[in-house]
Protein backbone atom coordinates (compact mmCIF):
# COMPACT_ATOMS: atom_id res chain seq x y z
CA UNK A 1 0.00 0.00 0.00
CA UNK A 2 1.56 3.32 -1.26
CA UNK A 3 1.86 5.53 2.11
CA UNK A 4 0.36 8.70 0.81
CA UNK A 5 -2.85 6.48 -0.07
CA UNK A 6 -3.52 6.37 3.64
CA UNK A 7 -7.14 8.14 4.70
CA UNK A 8 -6.45 9.87 7.76
CA UNK A 9 -9.68 11.41 8.09
CA UNK A 10 -13.47 10.91 7.12
CA UNK A 11 -16.31 13.92 7.40
CA UNK A 12 -19.69 14.24 5.94
CA UNK A 13 -20.55 17.73 5.49
CA UNK A 14 -23.69 19.39 7.59
CA UNK A 15 -26.73 17.79 5.16
CA UNK A 16 -24.60 14.55 4.38
CA UNK A 17 -24.48 14.90 0.83
CA UNK A 18 -20.82 15.60 0.60
CA UNK A 19 -18.52 13.49 2.07
CA UNK A 20 -14.65 13.83 2.28
CA UNK A 21 -11.92 12.12 3.10
CA UNK A 22 -7.94 13.31 3.61
CA UNK A 23 -5.06 11.43 3.00
CA UNK A 24 -1.72 10.88 4.21
CA UNK A 25 -0.50 12.16 0.44
CA UNK A 26 -2.19 15.93 1.71
CA UNK A 27 -4.86 15.22 -0.57
CA UNK A 28 -8.38 15.48 -0.38
CA UNK A 29 -11.46 13.66 -2.35
CA UNK A 30 -15.23 14.77 -1.99
CA UNK A 31 -17.80 12.30 -3.08
CA UNK A 32 -21.24 13.63 -3.57
CA UNK A 33 -24.38 11.71 -2.91
CA UNK A 34 -26.46 10.85 -6.02
CA UNK A 35 -29.90 12.49 -6.48
CA UNK A 36 -32.74 10.49 -6.71
CA UNK A 37 -32.94 9.05 -10.26
CA UNK A 38 -36.20 7.40 -11.33
CA UNK A 39 -34.55 5.38 -14.29
CA UNK A 40 -31.43 4.13 -12.33
CA UNK A 41 -33.17 3.56 -8.93
CA UNK A 42 -30.04 1.77 -7.82
CA UNK A 43 -27.88 4.09 -7.77
CA UNK A 44 -30.01 6.34 -5.28
CA UNK A 45 -27.70 7.06 -2.05
CA UNK A 46 -24.39 6.21 -3.73
CA UNK A 47 -21.28 8.17 -3.39
CA UNK A 48 -19.63 9.44 -6.37
CA UNK A 49 -16.04 11.37 -7.09
CA UNK A 50 -17.14 15.41 -6.80
CA UNK A 51 -13.85 16.80 -6.44
CA UNK A 52 -10.47 16.45 -5.79
CA UNK A 53 -7.27 18.31 -4.70
CA UNK A 54 -4.24 18.55 -3.18
CA UNK A 55 -4.52 20.51 0.11
CA UNK A 56 -1.15 20.54 1.60
CA UNK A 57 2.62 19.72 0.49
CA UNK A 58 5.16 18.52 2.69
CA UNK A 59 7.65 21.39 4.12
CA UNK A 60 10.76 21.58 5.94
CA UNK A 61 11.45 24.33 8.60
CA UNK A 62 15.08 24.80 8.47
CA UNK A 63 15.55 26.68 11.74
CA UNK A 64 13.92 23.72 13.22
CA UNK A 65 15.16 21.08 11.55
CA UNK A 66 11.19 19.74 11.26
CA UNK A 67 10.06 18.07 8.62
CA UNK A 68 6.52 18.70 8.28
CA UNK A 69 4.15 15.97 6.56
CA UNK A 70 1.70 17.01 4.44
CA UNK A 71 -0.93 14.38 5.63
CA UNK A 72 -4.46 16.06 6.28
CA UNK A 73 -4.75 15.59 10.18
CA UNK A 74 -8.74 16.56 10.29
CA UNK A 75 -11.28 18.10 8.03
CA UNK A 76 -14.27 19.89 9.47
CA UNK A 77 -17.07 21.62 6.68
CA UNK A 78 -18.39 25.03 7.48
CA UNK A 79 -22.33 24.88 7.42
CA UNK A 80 -23.45 25.95 3.65
CA UNK A 81 -24.62 29.45 2.93
CA UNK A 82 -24.13 29.83 -0.79
CA UNK A 83 -23.71 27.50 -3.57
CA UNK A 84 -19.96 27.10 -3.12
CA UNK A 85 -19.36 24.51 -0.01
CA UNK A 86 -16.76 25.70 2.14
CA UNK A 87 -14.33 23.46 4.18
CA UNK A 88 -11.37 23.58 6.70
CA UNK A 89 -8.22 20.85 6.46
CA UNK A 90 -5.43 20.88 8.75
CA UNK A 91 -1.83 19.02 8.36
CA UNK A 92 0.37 19.54 11.77
CA UNK A 93 1.44 22.94 11.35
CA UNK A 94 -1.10 24.92 8.84
CA UNK A 95 -4.89 24.98 8.13
CA UNK A 96 -6.48 26.13 5.14
CA UNK A 97 -10.19 26.75 3.98
CA UNK A 98 -10.97 25.42 0.82
CA UNK A 99 -13.86 26.39 -1.25
CA UNK A 100 -15.36 24.82 -3.39
CA UNK A 101 -17.55 25.79 -6.04
CA UNK A 102 -19.13 24.27 -8.94
CA UNK A 103 -18.94 25.82 -12.75
CA UNK A 104 -21.60 24.67 -15.03
CA UNK A 105 -21.67 27.42 -17.59
CA UNK A 106 -18.74 29.30 -19.99
CA UNK A 107 -19.58 32.57 -21.59
CA UNK A 108 -18.87 32.65 -25.32
CA UNK A 109 -18.24 35.33 -27.81
CA UNK A 110 -15.94 37.73 -26.13
CA UNK A 111 -14.74 40.32 -28.28
CA UNK A 112 -11.09 40.63 -27.29
CA UNK A 113 -10.79 36.99 -27.52
CA UNK A 114 -11.26 34.63 -30.11
CA UNK A 115 -12.68 31.02 -29.04
CA UNK A 116 -9.53 29.55 -28.15
CA UNK A 117 -8.11 32.21 -26.11
CA UNK A 118 -5.64 34.27 -28.71
CA UNK A 119 -5.93 38.17 -28.07
CA UNK A 120 -7.71 39.31 -30.98
CA UNK A 121 -5.97 42.07 -32.65
CA UNK A 122 -8.07 45.70 -31.47
CA UNK A 123 -8.20 47.17 -35.03
CA UNK A 124 -9.45 44.32 -36.92
CA UNK A 125 -12.72 44.43 -34.04
CA UNK A 126 -15.42 46.04 -36.56
CA UNK A 127 -18.37 45.18 -34.60
CA UNK A 128 -19.32 44.54 -30.70
CA UNK A 129 -20.70 41.75 -29.88
CA UNK A 130 -22.73 40.57 -26.45
CA UNK A 131 -21.12 37.55 -25.13
CA UNK A 132 -23.70 34.70 -24.38
CA UNK A 133 -23.46 31.82 -21.67
CA UNK A 134 -23.82 28.49 -22.54
CA UNK A 135 -23.87 25.67 -20.70
CA UNK A 136 -20.76 23.45 -20.18
CA UNK A 137 -19.94 20.31 -18.58
CA UNK A 138 -20.03 20.26 -15.13
CA UNK A 139 -16.51 21.57 -13.40
CA UNK A 140 -15.67 21.68 -9.99
CA UNK A 141 -13.26 23.65 -8.50
CA UNK A 142 -11.00 24.12 -5.23
CA UNK A 143 -9.45 26.98 -4.43
CA UNK A 144 -7.91 28.05 -0.85
CA UNK A 145 -9.56 30.98 0.53
CA UNK A 146 -7.41 31.36 3.76
CA UNK A 147 -4.29 29.76 4.98
CA UNK A 148 -4.08 30.35 8.81
CA UNK A 149 -0.31 29.61 9.19
CA UNK A 150 2.64 29.91 12.32
CA UNK A 151 0.10 29.57 15.15
CA UNK A 152 1.38 26.20 16.23
CA UNK A 153 4.93 25.20 17.82
CA UNK A 154 3.83 21.37 18.38
CA UNK A 155 1.35 19.30 15.90
CA UNK A 156 -2.34 20.10 15.22
CA UNK A 157 -4.41 17.41 16.09
CA UNK A 158 -8.15 18.85 16.47
CA UNK A 159 -9.84 22.12 14.91
CA UNK A 160 -13.96 22.41 15.73
CA UNK A 161 -15.71 25.33 13.66
CA UNK A 162 -18.05 26.82 16.52
CA UNK A 163 -21.59 27.33 15.77
CA UNK A 164 -21.39 31.21 15.61
CA UNK A 165 -19.91 29.88 12.30
CA UNK A 166 -17.94 33.11 12.32
CA UNK A 167 -14.98 31.63 15.12
CA UNK A 168 -13.55 27.69 14.68
CA UNK A 169 -10.61 26.20 17.39
CA UNK A 170 -7.21 24.52 16.35
CA UNK A 171 -5.64 22.13 19.10
CA UNK A 172 -2.04 20.78 19.23
CA UNK A 173 -0.16 18.49 21.87
CA UNK A 174 -0.35 21.55 24.17
CA UNK A 175 -1.90 24.77 23.08
CA UNK A 176 -5.23 25.95 21.64
CA UNK A 177 -5.94 28.44 19.64
CA UNK A 178 -9.35 30.74 18.39
CA UNK A 179 -9.49 32.21 14.93
CA UNK A 180 -11.75 34.45 13.31
CA UNK A 181 -12.63 32.59 9.88
CA UNK A 182 -11.67 35.96 8.23
CA UNK A 183 -8.85 36.96 9.56
CA UNK A 184 -5.48 34.75 9.10
CA UNK A 185 -2.58 36.89 10.63
CA UNK A 186 -4.29 36.73 14.16
CA UNK A 187 -5.02 33.73 16.55
CA UNK A 188 -5.85 34.12 20.55
CA UNK A 189 -4.51 31.28 22.55
CA UNK A 190 -7.09 30.55 25.00
CA UNK A 191 -5.54 27.23 26.54
CA UNK A 192 -2.03 26.82 27.17
CA UNK A 193 -0.92 23.24 29.17
CA UNK A 194 3.37 24.02 28.55
CA UNK A 195 4.68 23.40 31.81
CA UNK A 196 7.55 26.50 32.39
CA UNK A 197 9.94 23.50 32.71
CA UNK A 198 9.59 21.06 29.75
CA UNK A 199 11.04 18.43 31.32
CA UNK A 200 7.53 18.37 33.84
CA UNK A 201 5.49 17.75 31.13
CA UNK A 202 3.26 14.87 32.07
CA UNK A 203 -0.23 15.45 30.02
CA UNK A 204 -0.70 16.63 26.31
CA UNK A 205 -4.06 17.91 24.81
CA UNK A 206 -5.15 15.04 22.62
CA UNK A 207 -8.32 16.32 21.10
CA UNK A 208 -10.44 19.55 21.24
CA UNK A 209 -14.09 20.40 20.45
CA UNK A 210 -16.85 23.27 20.45
CA UNK A 211 -19.83 22.73 21.78
CA UNK A 212 -22.48 22.36 19.20
CA UNK A 213 -24.85 25.12 20.44
CA UNK A 214 -22.96 27.12 23.14
CA UNK A 215 -20.96 29.06 21.36
CA UNK A 216 -18.69 29.59 24.36
CA UNK A 217 -18.60 26.12 25.73
CA UNK A 218 -15.62 23.75 24.49
CA UNK A 219 -14.34 20.84 25.67
CA UNK A 220 -10.84 19.46 25.13
CA UNK A 221 -9.20 16.12 26.15
CA UNK A 222 -6.35 14.63 27.30
CA UNK A 223 -3.35 11.85 27.64
CA UNK A 224 -4.31 11.09 30.75
CA UNK A 225 -7.77 10.34 30.25
CA UNK A 226 -9.41 13.19 31.78
CA UNK A 227 -12.06 15.77 29.95
CA UNK A 228 -11.93 19.73 30.68
CA UNK A 229 -14.83 21.44 29.50
CA UNK A 230 -14.27 24.86 29.25
CA UNK A 231 -16.69 28.32 28.98
CA UNK A 232 -14.64 30.82 27.15
CA UNK A 233 -17.00 33.57 28.98
CA UNK A 234 -15.28 33.00 32.20
CA UNK A 235 -11.70 34.87 31.35
CA UNK A 236 -9.81 34.85 27.77
CA UNK A 237 -7.12 32.37 28.88
CA UNK A 238 -9.36 29.42 29.31
CA UNK A 239 -6.48 27.51 31.76
CA UNK A 240 -8.73 27.19 34.61
CA UNK A 241 -11.95 24.80 33.92
CA UNK A 242 -15.50 25.32 34.14
CA UNK A 243 -15.72 21.29 34.43
CA UNK A 244 -13.47 18.23 34.79
CA UNK A 245 -14.18 15.47 33.60
CA UNK A 246 -12.17 12.08 35.22
CA UNK A 247 -13.52 8.11 35.98
CA UNK A 248 -12.20 7.62 39.23
CA UNK A 249 -9.34 4.61 39.05
CA UNK A 250 -8.97 1.48 41.23
CA UNK A 251 -5.53 2.04 42.43
CA UNK A 252 -4.95 -1.54 42.96
CA UNK A 253 -5.96 -2.51 39.59
CA UNK A 254 -3.28 0.18 38.08
CA UNK A 255 -0.54 -1.07 36.43
CA UNK A 256 2.35 0.18 33.81
CA UNK A 257 -0.39 0.13 30.97
CA UNK A 258 -3.06 2.19 32.51
CA UNK A 259 -2.42 5.45 32.09
CA UNK A 260 -1.56 4.74 28.34
CA UNK A 261 -4.66 2.67 27.86
CA UNK A 262 -6.37 5.70 29.26
CA UNK A 263 -5.44 8.23 27.11
CA UNK A 264 -7.84 9.66 25.34
CA UNK A 265 -7.89 9.73 21.17
CA UNK A 266 -10.65 11.25 20.65
CA UNK A 267 -14.13 13.33 22.56
CA UNK A 268 -17.27 14.08 20.24
CA UNK A 269 -20.55 16.33 21.63
CA UNK A 270 -23.55 14.33 21.20
CA UNK A 271 -25.72 16.55 18.25
CA UNK A 272 -28.51 16.83 21.45
CA UNK A 273 -25.16 18.95 23.17
CA UNK A 274 -26.02 17.47 26.54
CA UNK A 275 -23.40 14.32 26.41
CA UNK A 276 -20.17 13.76 25.37
CA UNK A 277 -18.38 10.69 24.57
CA UNK A 278 -14.61 9.60 24.15
CA UNK A 279 -12.77 6.94 23.09
CA UNK A 280 -9.51 5.41 25.12
CA UNK A 281 -7.95 2.39 24.12
CA UNK A 282 -10.27 -0.18 24.79
CA UNK A 283 -13.34 1.41 25.07
CA UNK A 284 -15.39 4.39 24.22
CA UNK A 285 -17.70 6.63 27.19
CA UNK A 286 -20.61 8.10 27.35
CA UNK A 287 -20.62 11.25 29.87
CA UNK A 288 -23.55 13.40 30.99
CA UNK A 289 -22.21 16.95 30.63
CA UNK A 290 -23.93 17.81 34.37
CA UNK A 291 -22.15 14.71 35.74
CA UNK A 292 -17.98 14.90 36.14
CA UNK A 293 -17.59 12.35 38.89
CA UNK A 294 -18.26 9.32 36.06
CA UNK A 295 -19.39 8.34 32.46
CA UNK A 296 -22.75 7.61 32.38
CA UNK A 297 -22.34 4.30 30.11
CA UNK A 298 -19.08 2.20 29.04
CA UNK A 299 -18.98 0.34 25.94
CA UNK A 300 -15.96 -2.47 25.93
CA UNK A 301 -14.64 -2.00 21.99
CA UNK A 302 -12.38 -4.53 22.31
CA UNK A 303 -11.49 -5.85 25.92
CA UNK A 304 -9.52 -9.09 24.60
CA UNK A 305 -6.34 -7.15 24.05
CA UNK A 306 -6.13 -6.72 27.56
CA UNK A 307 -4.54 -9.53 27.60
CA UNK A 308 -2.15 -8.70 24.81
CA UNK A 309 -1.23 -5.02 25.79
CA UNK A 310 2.47 -6.16 26.09
CA UNK A 311 3.03 -6.96 22.37
CA UNK A 312 0.56 -4.13 21.10
CA UNK A 313 3.01 -1.94 23.35
CA UNK A 314 6.19 -3.29 21.69
CA UNK A 315 4.67 -3.09 18.21
CA UNK A 316 3.27 0.40 18.72
CA UNK A 317 -0.04 -0.25 18.23
CA UNK A 318 -1.36 0.44 21.42
CA UNK A 319 -0.73 4.49 21.01
CA UNK A 320 -3.27 3.98 18.30
CA UNK A 321 -5.51 6.75 17.90
CA UNK A 322 -9.55 5.37 17.16
CA UNK A 323 -11.98 8.46 16.58
CA UNK A 324 -15.68 7.29 17.36
CA UNK A 325 -19.11 9.31 16.26
CA UNK A 326 -22.04 9.36 16.98
CA UNK A 327 -25.64 8.82 14.20
CA UNK A 328 -27.67 12.25 14.33
CA UNK A 329 -30.65 10.68 17.02
CA UNK A 330 -27.94 10.38 19.14
CA UNK A 331 -29.34 6.89 19.43
CA UNK A 332 -25.82 5.06 18.51
CA UNK A 333 -22.21 5.32 18.39
CA UNK A 334 -19.16 3.73 16.25
CA UNK A 335 -16.01 3.55 16.31
CA UNK A 336 -12.66 1.08 14.90
CA UNK A 337 -11.31 -1.62 15.57
CA UNK A 338 -8.38 -4.11 13.88
CA UNK A 339 -8.75 -6.61 11.28
CA UNK A 340 -10.93 -3.91 9.87
CA UNK A 341 -13.17 -4.69 11.98
CA UNK A 342 -15.93 -1.94 13.62
CA UNK A 343 -17.92 -2.06 16.43
CA UNK A 344 -21.91 -0.39 16.21
CA UNK A 345 -23.30 0.44 20.07
CA UNK A 346 -27.09 1.11 20.17
CA UNK A 347 -27.61 2.54 23.37
CA UNK A 348 -31.31 2.23 23.68
CA UNK A 349 -31.68 -1.22 22.60
CA UNK A 350 -28.15 -1.96 24.91
CA UNK A 351 -26.89 -4.25 21.91
CA UNK A 352 -23.73 -3.74 20.00
CA UNK A 353 -22.58 -5.70 16.86
CA UNK A 354 -18.76 -6.30 15.45
CA UNK A 355 -18.96 -5.57 11.40
CA UNK A 356 -15.98 -5.92 9.20
CA UNK A 357 -14.71 -3.96 5.80
CA UNK A 358 -13.52 -6.09 3.40
CA UNK A 359 -13.72 -6.75 -0.09
CA UNK A 360 -12.96 -10.26 0.29
CA UNK A 361 -16.23 -11.04 3.07
CA UNK A 362 -18.30 -9.09 1.48
CA UNK A 363 -20.38 -8.05 -1.68
CA UNK A 364 -21.31 -4.99 -2.97
CA UNK A 365 -25.13 -4.96 -1.92
CA UNK A 366 -25.19 -7.72 0.38
CA UNK A 367 -26.36 -7.42 4.10
CA UNK A 368 -22.70 -7.28 6.02
CA UNK A 369 -22.85 -10.51 8.61
CA UNK A 370 -22.00 -9.44 12.18
CA UNK A 371 -18.48 -10.85 13.46
CA UNK A 372 -16.88 -11.92 16.57
CA UNK A 373 -14.07 -13.06 18.23
CA UNK A 374 -13.12 -15.30 20.37
CA UNK A 375 -10.94 -14.81 23.09
CA UNK A 376 -11.62 -18.62 24.59
CA UNK A 377 -10.48 -21.98 24.07
CA UNK A 378 -13.00 -23.28 21.63
CA UNK A 379 -13.40 -21.68 18.42
CA UNK A 380 -16.22 -21.96 16.49
CA UNK A 381 -17.13 -21.80 12.87
CA UNK A 382 -16.88 -18.29 11.74
CA UNK A 383 -15.16 -17.13 14.66
CA UNK A 384 -11.58 -14.99 14.78
CA UNK A 385 -8.96 -15.84 17.26
CA UNK A 386 -7.63 -13.16 19.04
CA UNK A 387 -3.98 -14.50 17.49
CA UNK A 388 -5.40 -13.76 14.08
CA UNK A 389 -6.37 -10.62 14.39
CA UNK A 390 -4.63 -8.68 11.89
CA UNK A 391 -3.47 -5.58 13.59
CA UNK A 392 -2.06 -3.64 10.53
CA UNK A 393 -5.64 -3.56 9.22
CA UNK A 394 -6.96 -0.58 11.81
CA UNK A 395 -10.06 1.28 11.25
CA UNK A 396 -8.79 4.67 12.75
CA UNK A 397 -11.38 6.89 11.11
CA UNK A 398 -15.26 6.62 10.47
CA UNK A 399 -18.11 8.70 10.26
CA UNK A 400 -21.76 8.63 10.46
CA UNK A 401 -24.24 10.74 8.06
CA UNK A 402 -25.99 13.35 10.27
CA UNK A 403 -29.23 12.21 8.97
CA UNK A 404 -29.91 8.80 7.62
CA UNK A 405 -28.46 5.31 8.65
CA UNK A 406 -25.33 6.17 6.25
CA UNK A 407 -21.36 5.38 7.56
CA UNK A 408 -18.78 5.70 5.88
CA UNK A 409 -15.71 3.67 6.82
CA UNK A 410 -11.87 3.74 6.55
CA UNK A 411 -9.99 0.60 5.78
CA UNK A 412 -6.21 2.17 5.60
CA UNK A 413 -6.69 3.15 1.70
CA UNK A 414 -9.66 1.47 0.84
CA UNK A 415 -12.75 3.95 1.75
CA UNK A 416 -16.47 1.58 2.48
CA UNK A 417 -19.85 3.00 2.44
CA UNK A 418 -22.44 1.26 4.00
CA UNK A 419 -26.42 2.01 4.24
CA UNK A 420 -29.25 0.50 5.58
CA UNK A 421 -31.03 -1.70 3.01
CA UNK A 422 -33.66 0.31 1.39
CA UNK A 423 -36.87 -1.92 -0.18
CA UNK B 1 8.03 -8.01 65.95
CA UNK B 2 10.09 -9.49 63.57
CA UNK B 3 7.86 -12.86 63.34
CA UNK B 4 5.40 -9.89 61.85
CA UNK B 5 7.35 -8.80 59.08
CA UNK B 6 7.53 -11.91 56.77
CA UNK B 7 4.15 -12.75 57.36
CA UNK B 8 3.20 -9.16 55.48
CA UNK B 9 5.82 -9.79 52.97
CA UNK B 10 3.89 -13.15 51.96
CA UNK B 11 0.80 -11.18 51.97
CA UNK B 12 1.57 -9.10 49.58
CA UNK B 13 3.41 -11.44 47.60
CA UNK B 14 0.86 -13.68 48.08
CA UNK B 15 -1.81 -10.83 46.50
CA UNK B 16 0.82 -10.16 43.80
CA UNK B 17 0.58 -13.77 42.82
CA UNK B 18 -3.30 -13.32 42.72
CA UNK B 19 -3.12 -9.83 40.58
CA UNK B 20 -0.93 -11.72 38.21
CA UNK B 21 -3.34 -14.27 37.72
CA UNK B 22 -6.99 -12.15 38.19
CA UNK B 23 -5.64 -9.14 35.97
CA UNK B 24 -4.26 -9.93 32.15
CA UNK B 25 -2.82 -6.26 32.59
CA UNK B 26 -1.13 -7.22 35.52
CA UNK B 27 0.11 -10.25 33.98
CA UNK B 28 1.25 -8.52 30.72
CA UNK B 29 3.15 -5.73 32.79
CA UNK B 30 5.18 -8.69 34.12
CA UNK B 31 6.03 -9.80 30.94
CA UNK B 32 6.91 -6.08 29.73
CA UNK B 33 8.82 -6.20 32.63
CA UNK B 34 10.75 -9.45 32.15
CA UNK B 35 11.77 -8.15 28.41
CA UNK B 36 12.76 -5.03 29.14
CA UNK B 37 13.81 -4.44 32.52
CA UNK B 38 14.65 -0.80 32.12
CA UNK B 39 11.78 0.33 31.35
CA UNK B 40 9.86 2.70 33.26
CA UNK B 41 12.79 3.39 35.19
CA UNK B 42 12.74 6.95 34.26
CA UNK B 43 9.69 9.52 35.01
CA UNK B 44 8.60 7.46 31.83
CA UNK B 45 5.38 9.49 31.18
CA UNK B 46 7.09 12.62 30.00
CA UNK B 47 9.91 10.63 28.21
CA UNK B 48 7.17 8.98 26.08
CA UNK B 49 5.46 12.53 25.43
CA UNK B 50 8.33 15.10 25.03
CA UNK B 51 9.11 12.02 22.32
CA UNK B 52 5.96 12.51 20.30
CA UNK B 53 6.37 16.38 20.33
CA UNK B 54 9.32 16.15 18.54
CA UNK B 55 8.11 14.17 15.71
CA UNK B 56 9.49 15.05 12.29
CA UNK B 57 12.66 16.19 13.76
CA UNK B 58 15.61 15.69 10.73
CA UNK B 59 19.41 16.76 11.16
CA UNK B 60 20.37 19.00 9.22
CA UNK B 61 22.48 22.28 10.27
CA UNK B 62 22.26 25.07 8.32
CA UNK B 63 25.78 25.94 9.75
CA UNK B 64 27.66 23.19 9.00
CA UNK B 65 26.69 22.45 5.94
CA UNK B 66 27.84 26.02 4.74
CA UNK B 67 30.97 25.83 6.46
CA UNK B 68 31.71 22.49 4.90
CA UNK B 69 30.81 23.91 1.36
CA UNK B 70 32.90 26.75 1.91
CA UNK B 71 36.27 24.65 3.04
CA UNK B 72 35.76 22.38 0.19
CA UNK B 73 35.60 25.36 -2.45
CA UNK B 74 35.84 23.62 -5.69
CA UNK B 75 35.12 20.34 -4.57
CA UNK B 76 32.62 17.98 -3.91
CA UNK B 77 30.86 17.29 -0.99
CA UNK B 78 30.85 13.68 0.27
CA UNK B 79 28.17 12.03 -1.13
CA UNK B 80 24.68 10.86 0.86
CA UNK B 81 25.58 7.53 2.64
CA UNK B 82 23.45 4.97 0.38
CA UNK B 83 21.62 4.73 3.31
CA UNK B 84 19.80 7.79 3.47
CA UNK B 85 19.08 7.94 7.55
CA UNK B 86 22.92 8.39 8.17
CA UNK B 87 22.48 12.11 8.20
CA UNK B 88 24.40 12.58 11.31
CA UNK B 89 28.47 12.41 12.55
CA UNK B 90 31.25 13.06 9.53
CA UNK B 91 28.67 13.07 7.02
CA UNK B 92 27.70 16.77 5.69
CA UNK B 93 24.30 16.54 4.81
CA UNK B 94 23.08 18.92 1.97
CA UNK B 95 19.33 19.72 1.83
CA UNK B 96 19.44 17.23 -1.04
CA UNK B 97 19.92 14.61 1.00
CA UNK B 98 17.08 14.82 3.37
CA UNK B 99 14.06 12.66 2.25
CA UNK B 100 12.41 15.34 0.80
CA UNK B 101 9.24 14.23 0.14
CA UNK B 102 7.74 14.67 -3.22
CA UNK B 103 4.05 15.91 -3.63
CA UNK B 104 1.94 13.72 -4.48
CA UNK B 105 1.18 14.96 -8.06
CA UNK B 106 -0.50 11.83 -8.38
CA UNK B 107 -4.23 11.92 -7.99
CA UNK B 108 -5.59 9.73 -5.11
CA UNK B 109 -6.76 6.59 -6.65
CA UNK B 110 -9.62 6.93 -4.18
CA UNK B 111 -10.67 9.85 -7.11
CA UNK B 112 -9.92 7.46 -10.05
Amino acid sequence: VAEADIISTVEFNYSGDLLATGDKGGRVVIFQREQENKSRPHSRGEYNVYSTFQSHEPEFDYLKSLEIEEKINKIRWLPQQNAAHFLLSTNDKTIKLWKISERDKRAEGYNLKDEDGRLRDPFRITALRVPILKPMDLMVEASPRRIFANAHTYHINSISVNSDHETYLSADDLRINLWHLEITDRSFNIVDMKPANMEELAEVITAAEFHPHQCNVLVYSSSKGTVRLCDMRSSALCDRHSKFFEEPEDPSSRSFFSEIISSISDVKFSHSGRYMMTRDYLSVKVWDLNMESRPVETHQVHEYLRSKLCSLYENDCIFDKFECCWNGSDSAIMTGSYNNFFRMFDRNARRDVTLEASRENSKPRASLKPRKVCTGGKRKKDEISVDSLDFNKKILHTAWHPLENIIAVAATNNLYIFQDKVN
Amino acid sequence: MSAEVPEAASAEEQKEMEDKVTSPEKAEEAKLKARYPHLGQKPGGSDFLRKRLQKGQKYFDSGDYNMAKAKMKNKQLPAAAPDKTEVTGDHIPTPQDLPQRKPSLVTSKLAG
